[in-house]
């Protein structure tokens, strides 16, 4: 089994967001980017897995879609494990576009599982994992909490609103995954970051491909008004200010 | 040109979410001159089914089919693609939920049709038509432009009110073609948590971080949620320790859940865990390090030992309750 893992490239989750040019771009000045935190988890279930199954997982593979910029982000999966990594050069532009460009990329390659995270923390698509699949013509799992294989079955937790079902899929597919495939996303051992220098990290050029969204301006949430402080000596004003002032008990 | 909503249910019934997309897609076919259409994938009694009708759609469709009781995402967007086609729809409307995030992205894809996801508000602009949505999980805002002819949005839960109006809404039924291709995944077992306020339904939540202590003083806070009728949440930490399931971990990477009430307790306001919560209306933080970052995402606060006053919020509680 084959497994690809979609990587997107993030500003750190405790950056502080700035825009530039009249609130029309991202101000990226001194942004550390990392791993986006799902795909992350996603990476480090799928290398469990390789390691806990026996041979039955031959390769994991990790793709993004970016520029030469996003290099350290695939060099760090790659330090974290996966066998090697795919770069499609070209400036993301929506999550259309991503998904289309990666289906490109891989629909000859044979892979059996393709992992992506539910969100990603930037501008919050949710959406590569299930256009992926519709463009590859194969099913989809989402919001998948758990991925377990033997052999050649894969068995899945999808969360639902109030619950949770086993499911079982035919290969390929797409799992589209939160938090709980794994908890605590790897870190690069130094062995790790030494090997993967030498790791694959095959570049692949775009194709022609629509972008159907574009991001045309920014503005940040107006400052909240400051906190009224309740006295813990009178708890009971705080449930009358619930009631009568804000009306929400 | 209707504008079509996915009405999805629960066991039978429409969730609440539902109303408030037939509520926010009504107010965009009267901006856009035409009319609502909801689609119900399902088993749906009749009584049950016209009520979109109630909420400003004029027209409900009704697809059943006993392959259908579990949510099988190729065939569902097949469906809605199919129910667009037929109603010649040019607004698709999704909840930002589990449901809507699954069959949104296959939907545009077949329909090639741009999708703009967290929406919080109605369109600014029909010409270019332009949206705004969360972007930076909460952090700011972005206005989004969708150049395709169909557009396909997911709207915030709880970010538009539900407005209720006559009903005279026909019910029509709509048999999709499905090919095998639609059915390859298979839902083998299902746990439903029951007598439970769903975390992302919930109108108020009872919160506890690290502060808490340990998972042996939670009583408190199952019990303040019980009398609110709220759901139960917890910090990252939290579930990361194995206190609490990672089901209630709000946060980043957690839950996103927009509450009318988040009672945060011992909880200290990491920007990971606030961008989760900030879009609440109205935060209650309990901490005793006065300098912890949740009082500045709060609304009202109490600086002190939240094994402490925990029971005295309770007591008032159920004061307020016998008041009134």
């Amino acid at each position: 089994m084959k497994i690809l893992i979609c990587i997107s490239n993030v500003p750190d989750t405790t950056t502080k967001i700035r825009f530039v040019n009249d609130n029309t771009a991202f101000d990226t000045n001194g942004v550390q980017w990392i791993i986006n935190p799902w795909d992350e988890l996603a990476l480090t279930r799928a290398l469990e897995l390789k390691e806990t199954t026996g041979g039955a997982i031959e390769k994991v593979t990790v793709i993004n879609v970016g520029t030469k910029d996003t290099e350290p982000t695939l060099r760090k999966a790659l330090a974290i494990g996966a066998d090697d990594a795919i770069r499609v050069n070209t400036e993301p532009k929506d999550a259309f576009f991503v998904a289309y460009h990666i289906s490109e990329a891989v629909k000859n390659e044979g892979y059996d599982m393709i992992i992506a995270g539910i969100d990603s923390s930037d501008y919050n698509g949710a959406a590569v994992g299930g256009m992926l699949a519709e463009f590859l013509g194969v099913p989809s799992v989402s919001s998948v909490s758990s991925i377990d294989v033997e052999g050649d079955n894969v068995s899945l937790k999808r969360e639902i609103d109030g619950g949770s079902e086993v499911i079982g899929t035919q290969l390929p597919f797409v799992a589209i995954i939160q938090k709980g495939v794994a908890i605590e996303p790897r870190i690069p051992s130094m062995r790790g970051i030494m090997m993967a220098r030498k790791k694959p990290l095959n570049v692949v050029e775009p194709v022609e491909a629509d972008a159907l969204t574009e991001f045309v301006s920014y503005e940040l949430p107006q400052a909240k008004a400051a906190c009224k402080m309740v006295d813990p000596e009178n708890v009971k004003e705080l449930i009358n200010l619930l009631h009568t002032e804000a009306k929400v008990i | 040109m209707p504008v079509l909503v996915y009405t999805e249910n629960w066991d039978g019934k429409f969730k609440k979410l539902s109303f408030e997309l037939v509520s926010y897609a009504s107010e965009i076919a009267k901006m856009m001159g035409t009319s609502v259409t909801a689609l119900s994938i399902g088993n749906v009694e009749q009584n049950e089914l016209k009520k979109p009708g109630s909420y400003g759609a004029s027209k409900i469709i009704e697809v059943k089919d006993d392959r259908l009781n579990h949510l099988i995402n190729s065939a569902y967007s097949s469906i809605i693609s199919q129910v667009a086609e037929s109603e010649g729809a040019n607004v698709i409307v999704f909840s930002n939920n589990f449901t809507g995030k699954a069959l949104s992205p296959r939907v545009s894809v077949k329909l090639k049709a741009g999708l703009v996801s967290g929406v919080t508000a109605l369109p600014s602009n029909l010409d270019p038509f332009t949206v705004q949505k969360k972007v930076f999980t909460g952090k700011a805002f972005a206005n989004v432009v969708i150049k395709s002819d169909i557009k396909i949005l997911t709207l915030s839960q709880n970010s538009f009110e539900i407005i209720e109006t006559e009903n005279n809404a026909t019910i029509e039924a709509f048999t999709p073609e499905f090919t095998d291709n639609d059915f390859r995944t298979e839902v083998k077992d299902v746990t439903k948590v029951t007598g439970k306020v769903l975390l992302t339904d919930a109108e108020i939540v009872v919160s506890g971080g690290r502060g808490m202590k340990g998972p042996e003083n939670w009583k408190p806070i199952e019990e303040l949620a019980e009398l609110l009728v709220a759901a139960t949440a917890c910090s990252r930490p939290v579930s990361d320790e194995g206190w609490r399931p990672h089901e209630e971990h709000t946060g980043q990477t957690g839950k996103i859940i927009a509450p009318n009430l988040y009672i945060a307790c011992g909880i200290s306001g990491a920007i990971q865990h606030l961008a989760g919560v900030s879009s609440s209306k109205f935060i209650v933080a309990i901490n005793k390090d006065n300098d912890a970052p949740i009082f500045e995402a709060a609304d009202y606060g109490i600086i002190g030992d939240v094994n402490k006053v925990l029971p005295e919020i309770i007591e008032a509680v159920k004061e307020l309750k016998a008041e009134s």
